[in-house]
């Protein structure tokens, strides 16, 4: 019992950076934009966030910082997409590319600087036996992006306008022709997905390792992405998997660590194939898939033809 | 007329390349130019980090007679050999290529400018104009596992591994063997995280050993996650590759490093008096290759000159960490007697006694 209560600590944080890139992600393609750029968007958020932390000595800043740098790029992938008509794949590639180049190069003078960390925690609950060291010992993001989570889930499927953001994704044409305005509606979700990457960014650089190096995302963004569809754009999935992520990894390396004799590598293959297989698993029963996928998922719209 | 005026011209502008470099050739004393090719980028520790100190030692040492240029974050594979050629057209005489993966490329673009020397890290093939170089990082290991042994209080010491190949290996079984030495009880816990380089699961494999038990951990990847990792946690860490006391003044108990300014320096003086020879160095502590250094304040005497006891029998030859009798963690004796040579060093696939677990290759 003792060795699972920081297991599930662990999985819990190394989930966390996941979920809220993906829950950005999911209200992107939601409304019908697929930004491949996260990886980028997540780099730069986590550079901007370290560089104003450290400059001002204020956590809450850098992600203030991370969130505003991923809306800054969101909101040139927007203008490239959504009004220039640019293909959603190849751009978002780019901006992939271009945030890997970006973040190292804004971070060279931030190269081996240190954040201290303080301890945190919900009052009382964090002094639980067992649960407290597991549940309530984290980070005050880990609850922000819970709650989010819950937010977006509400958002989704209880309110008019989530009801919008999904007819824009599923028939941009009839929201455009019931008076929407499809541009305008696709540019709010992909500022608020550029917002969470720069979240998931920031909390990278500032909470889960607490410095800056280059590329020190490490293929979390394409994991998210990947997350998105293994979640069927479901937003209490994408908690489940974010989790599931963080803890098979967390997981294997607690086995290697009691001397478990099962190969290391096999044990990194665990979280992919676990997306394969549920992936089968849902793709079995066609409706789930087609009942959440955005119909027009990639697809550029043009109001003026 | 104008068409004589024209064709006069014209072959001014041809002769004007031969011109500059009869004129270049003419200047007298040209500093050697020396380029060096990095895996990664510089940064502020790490594997390319060492490299570059050893770039600017060699250039504070030579001053004016050499004159070096760097190129980093070369992806191993076909874009090395454009940056290896690119510098040695460049006229770069002498060219380190500072990672494995430039082996085969190093070699090849070794072909087509034979006059030019090139010394390439921790490969095996050499050519008549490629040496090879690589550090005995497992001597500093050795020591390091001593000062472990003797400030572990759970014995339980955890070491975090980029990928099981014989130089890992080689850093895990010699500080299990150096900690042993003081510590028979103490045992060393492994995790892989299959990968020279990735913060999060360095981080990750340092807190879930830290979880077990583990009061000291130490790590043969690149990043200086697992020393912030340790410093959070109130626990100790051996740090690797550089000093890491910045990233965690209090967690940091030693570092096992290396550096190569002096290397680098004796290749450029030998280039330049014209005794270069493409030969293979395996430096240890001996040489300087391989060091301990940045002890932490809270280091015992006693352990303390313990350490230096013993480094300087490493040095003298009087002790080898793979002296005989070696066991594996199943019991099997792997060698009977002797020190293990470099063959046996180069091909290593066990841990040695006082290792958990068992290897993920079997």
């Amino acid at each position: 019992m003792d060795a699972l209560a920081p297991l599930i600590a662990s999985a819990i944080v190394a989930g966390t950076p996941l979920m809220l890139a993906a829950l950005g992600l999911l209200v992107n393609e939601k409304s019908g934009v697929i930004n491949l750029g996260s990886e980028g968007m997540m780099l730069v958020a986590a550079v901007a966030g370290f560089a104003v932390a450290l400059d001002s000595g204020s956590p809450a800043l850098g992600f203030a910082a991370g969130a505003a740098a991923g809306m800054a790029l969101s909101a040139f992938f927007a203008w490239l997409t959504v009004w220039l008509g640019a293909n959603q794949v190849a751009t978002g590639l780019a901006l992939s590319l271009f945030g890997v180049g970006a973040s190292a190069y804004l971070g060279l003078p931030y190269v081996g600087e240190t954040l201290t960390v303080h301890p945190s925690g919900i009052p009382l609950l964090k002094d639980l036996p067992f649960v407290g060291r597991a549940l309530f010992q984290h980070h005050p993001m880990v609850y922000v992006s819970l709650l989010l989570c819950a937010g977006i889930a509400w958002f989704l499927s209880r309110s008019r306008a989530g009801l919008v953001l999904r007819a824009v994704g599923e028939a941009p044409a009839s929201a455009h022709a019931l008076g929407y305005n499809v541009r305008r509606i696709r540019l709010c979700a992909l500022l608020f997905g550029g917002a969470c990457c720069g979240l998931a960014g920031a909390f990278m650089s500032l909470v889960y390792t607490p410095m800056w190096v280059e590329n020190m995302v490490a293929g979390r963004g394409w994991i998210a992405l990947a997350l998105t569809t293994f979640a069927t754009w479901r937003p209490l999935r994408v908690l489940v998997g974010a989790y599931l992520f963080g803890g098979i990894t967390i997981l294997t390396f607690h086995m290697q660590a009691l001397g478990v004799p099962i190969a290391s590598q096999l044990l990194s293959m665990l979280p992919y194939l676990a997306t394969i297989l549920v992936l089968v698993l849902i793709s079995r029963n066609a409706n789930w898939i087609r009942l959440n996928m955005p119909a027009s998922l990639g697809k550029n719209f043009n109001p003026n033809t | 007329m104008s068409a004589k005026l024209l064709r006069k011209a014209l072959r001014w502008i041809a002769l004007a390349p031969a011109l500059a470099c009869s004129f270049s050739a003419v200047a007298a004393d040209e500093p050697l130019k020396v380029g060096f090719v990095y895996v990664s980028p510089i940064g502020e520790a790490g594997w390319t980090w060492q490299q570059d100190l050893g770039r600017r030692e060699m250039e504070s040492a030579l001053g004016d007679k050499v004159k070096t240029t760097y190129v980093e974050d070369v992806p191993e594979g076909a874009d090395a050999e454009r940056v290896i050629r690119d510098l040695a057209q460049q006229g770069n005489k002498l060219i380190f290529t500072t990672s494995f993966g430039f082996m085969n490329p190093t070699l090849k673009v070794a072909r087509q400018f034979p006059d030019v020397k090139f010394v390439h890290s921790t490969g095996y093939k050499t050519a008549a104009n490629v040496a090879t170089t690589n550090a005995r990082f497992y001597e500093a290991r050795y020591l390091a596992g001593i000062i472990a042994g003797k400030m572990t209080k759970s014995n339980i010491v955890g070491y975090v591994g980029a990928y099981p190949i014989p130089e890992v290996l080689q850093g895990i079984n010699a500080f299990t063997r150096g900690m042993r030495t003081v510590n028979p009880e103490a045992q060393v816990r492994v995790i892989w995280v299959n990968s020279w380089f990735d913060p999060g699961k360095e981080r990750d494999a340092a807190l879930a050993l830290m979880g077990q038990g583990a009061d000291i951990v130490t790590h043969h990847t690149d990043s200086t996650a697992t020393v912030q990792a340790a410093e959070e946690k109130g626990k100790y860490a051996i740090a690797y590759h550089s000093d890491m006391s910045k990233f965690g003044p209090h967690a940091q108990l030693a570092a096992v490093t290396h550096h190569w300014g002096k290397y680098f320096t004796k290749e450029a003086q030998d280039v330049l008096a014209g005794t270069w020879k493409p030969d293979q160095v395996w430096g240890g502590l001996k040489s300087g290759m391989a060091a301990i250094e940045g002890f932490n304040a809270a280091l015992p005497q006693d352990v303390l000159a313990l350490v230096k006891e013993k480094e300087a029998e490493i040095v003298a030859g009087t002790l080898a960490p793979f002296a005989a009798p070696i066991k594996d963690n199943t019991g099997k004796v792997v060698l009977e007697s002797g020190v293990l040579d470099d063959a046996g060093l180069n091909k290593m696939n066990y841990y040695v006694e006082g290792v958990a677990g068992s290897l993920p290759t079997k």
